[in-house]
């Protein structure tokens, strides 16, 4: 029903590749995620999916989808992220719970910690939700493109900023307001995660990954398996019957610490911090496969730390989660200290819980 | 919100196109946030460093204030003041020159500057000269992991480090002016970094007066570098450091250490791919005067006192003693190929000798009246020459 409404005003009723040294100025034109100030929804043929763990933004709610050219599929890795067909299309809709009212400066929103508003019939309730940005990253001959798009106040478009943005927002969990100031990162921003090897400088997307993606997601036919969901409808090609595992932030049953600890620092240091990203220089590796060693941060010394060290000894100290730099720049959002160094700027309480609970557990000396 | 000029400047650094340069205009332009350029191939360029200035005062996001992820990068002419963390960091290009860039925190020495003035890692053939850094709380001009580097004619000062030059291999560092930092020149290797780094030369530099309170945030590296170190190397190998004139560095003129004596946390397990001893340095020809008449630290102080009394100096060459016993005889002394060698006038070695609790220290001992090979100059390759 929206979607032939939007058609009627001129708007794509399919999705539209564009070419790749014309990205368009309205996200609408792409046709993939359609909003008309009361609802978002996505189009035919873009599926909606969700991560294990997702990388903290902020507490904002991460909506993303895929879609492909007809009679194109991904290829299965198992390592990496799977191999698309030129031509997808990935988006991923920064989200918020209103908590205020409608206009307000600055925007009241939900600390909440987690997944997309999304509905079980695909719809996002624009009245309870408030778009900030969609980000998409689209698959070209030779290679992947990132476009930043920011949402305006009446939340029927959303605008390509290359230059990124920034806006005012107050996390409010019922208790405190706190302010932030949003920033959107800019294009060339976009590769200081997107390219986890700094070398090839490739862009990439981080999060469709086996494990990542090896999850239940409740589609309008009900709760299936992401990744058996995708080979089923054609999408994804080459899947092995045993997938392997990953620990959902919002619901980890009964993972254990560490590896509820491994796959956050993975998803949210390993972009850069691992052997062959932009984060080498440190000689620290935090990718979900690395030996949990010297490389990994236990009892490693920082090297050009800076102001990131907070007089702790090392990266990793066992049993001292107090005595551990990882901790101490997680736990902070001032730009010199904190960790990771793009796409957050307030602290992701939740997640220095878990590290430094599975830190203060680990057995061993120094 | 963002100015209009640095909306326009990130679109130029996004869109930017090999060949193309960039320019900054006179004046001061306030940045909120880290820029960033990822294309190779593409010259920034000011109209002087007192002209053209990028302001980051008040800076709300980004690790630096510009990080260029490219090759054959020219910067020239300008300022960067006040980031939040580093100033201009290159990580990982080739054909890389620095030319009469400032990078500055105008406050003065405090610890919460930002780390790193001019900051190429992991880079190969780079050139950074005329340039000038004050009041980086780690240091000025930092050259880590990199390969074929020539720092020269600079200007540092007021940094917890003026220059430093580490886990690098084949590095010219000359006609550089360090005053009133912490310790003026730095020559390091860090443990747990893909390569070590040797073969540095410092020679006709001016290291003089470096006896800044060391104001490095705690934890860093370089927060345990004593006030008044002049020229330090540290677990480096292959350094060689002539013809400089380097004066009044209260602690001493030159300190020569191993990892053990940094006082680092962290010391007490090495890496098994680390070799933290300093070996086959050579010293000769500089002009040497008036160090560590005051050095700073309650050992070296009481140290001083007790040795040279409280109007005397340290020799000009602190060495904390620490060597590998495979690379040395029976008495402790360092193979002739690994030695420290001292050829500089009347200039002592003073071996602390730090690993025993300074038991035996010992002044002007013969195994530093050696001299070895001279290392070849850096010859940086095409396009740079």
């Amino acid at each position: 029903m929206l979607v032939a409404l939007l058609a009627a005003c001129g708007r794509p009723p399919t999705v539209v590749l564009h070419p790749v040294d014309a990205p368009p100025p309205r996200l609408s034109d792409w046709g993939v995620v359609l909003a008309d100030g009361r609802v978002l929804e996505f189009n035919a043929g873009v599926i909606p999916y969700d991560l294990n763990m997702p990388l903290f933004s902020d507490y904002a709610l991460k909506l993303r989808s895929v879609w492909m050219p007809a009679g194109t599929s991904a290829q299965y890795r198992e390592a990496r992220e799977f191999e698309f067909p030129v031509g997808t299309i990935l988006s991923k809709t920064f989200h918020y719970e209103r908590a205020g009212e409608r206009d307000g400066v600055p925007l009241d929103v939900v600390r909440a910690d987690r997944e997309s508003g999304l509905d079980a019939d695909g719809h996002l309730d624009l009245d309870r939700y408030v778009l900030v940005e969609t980000r998409l990253l689209v698959r070209y001959d030779d290679g992947w493109q990132a476009l930043p798009y920011v949402w305006n106040d009446t939340q029927d478009e959303a605008f390509l900023e290359l230059a990124g943005d920034v806006r005012s927002i107050r996390l409010n969990d019922g208790r405190e307001r706190q302010p932030f100031v949003y920033v959107v990162p800019d294009a060339n921003q976009c590769g200081g995660c997107h390219k986890p090897d700094h070398t090839a400088a490739k862009m990439r997307p981080l999060g469709p990954r086996a494990w990542q993606l090896n999850r239940e997601y409740r589609y309008p036919d009900g709760l299936r398996n992401q990744v058996e969901y995708w080979s089923a409808s054609g999408m994804l090609a080459g899947a092995p019957e045993s997938l392997p595992g990953g620990v959902r932030w919002a619901a980890p049953g009964d993972a254990s610490p560490e590896q509820r600890a491994r796959a956050y620092l993975d998803a949210n240091c390993a972009h850069c911090h691992n052997a062959n990203g932009p984060a080498d220089t440190s000689g620290l590796d935090l990718g979900i496969g690395a030996p949990l060693g010297r490389r990994y941060g236990v009892c490693k010394p920082p090297v050009a730390v800076g102001r990131g060290s907070g007089d702790r000894p090392y990266d990793i100290y066992p049993g001292r989660p107090d005595d551990s730099i990882l901790v101490y720049r997680m736990a902070h959002s001032d730009p010199a200290i904190a960790m990771p160094e793009l796409g957050r700027s307030t602290v992701h309480r939740e997640g220095v819980e878990l590290v430094r609970d599975w830190i203060a557990g680990l057995a061993g000396d120094c | 919100m963002d100015s209009e000029f640095q909306k326009q400047l990130q679109m130029q650094l996004i869109k930017a196109k090999p060949g193309d340069v960039i320019t900054i205009p006179e004046g001061i332009h306030p940045i909120n946030r880290g820029l960033s350029l990822n294309v190779s191939g593409v010259t920034l360029r000011g109209l002087g460093m007192d002209k053209s200035i990028l302001s980051f005062k008040g800076q709300v996001q980004g690790a630096e204030g510009l990080l260029v992820n490219a090759s054959d990068f020219t910067i020239e002419d300008l300022a960067i003041e006040d980031t939040a963390g580093d100033a201009l960091k290159i990580n990982e290009g080739r054909n890389i020159v620095i030319r009469r860039v400032r990078t500055e925190w105008t406050n003065g020495p405090d610890e919460k500057n930002g780390a790193y003035g001019i900051y190429p890692v992991q880079a190969e053939n780079v050139l950074l000269e005329d340039s000038v850094a004050i009041g980086a709380s780690d240091a000025g001009l930092y050259v880590g992991q990199s390969q074929n580097v020539v720092v020269r004619n600079n200007r540092v000062e007021f940094n917890v480090a003026g220059i430093e030059i580490e886990n690098t291999v084949y590095a010219d560092v000359h006609g550089n002016v360090a005053r009133n930092n912490t310790g003026g020149i730095l020559v390091f290797n860090m443990p747990d970094l893909p390569n070590p780094g040797h073969s540095t030369r410092v020679f006709d530099n001016e290291v003089v007066g470096n006896n800044t309170e060391n104001f490095g945030a705690e934890g860093t590296p370089v927060a345990s570098v004593p006030a008044g170190s002049g020229i330090v190397i540290n677990s480096n190998d292959r350094v060689e450091i002539f013809n400089n004139v380097i004066t009044d560095n209260n602690t001493a003129n030159i300190i020569i250490s191993s990892y053990f004596a940094t006082g680092y946390q962290g010391t007490r397990e090495v890496a098994d791919d680390y070799d933290p001893y300093p070996e086959t340095i050579y010293i000769y020809g500089n002009t040497l005067s008036g160090g560590g008449s005051a050095p700073d630290g309650l050992e070296l102080k009481a140290l001083k006192v007790a040795k040279f009394g409280l109007t005397g100096s340290f020799p000009d060459v602190l060495w904390d003693g620490y060597v590998n016993t495979d690379k040395s005889d029976e008495h402790g002394r360092l193979l002739p190929e690994f030695a420290i060698c001292v050829d500089n006038d009347t200039a002592e070695v003073l071996n602390v000798d730090l690993g025993n609790g300074s038991e035996k220290i010992v002044i002007g001992d013969e195994q530093h009246r050696c001299t070895h090979e001279r290392l070849p100059a850096v010859m940086l390759t095409a396009p740079l020459y």
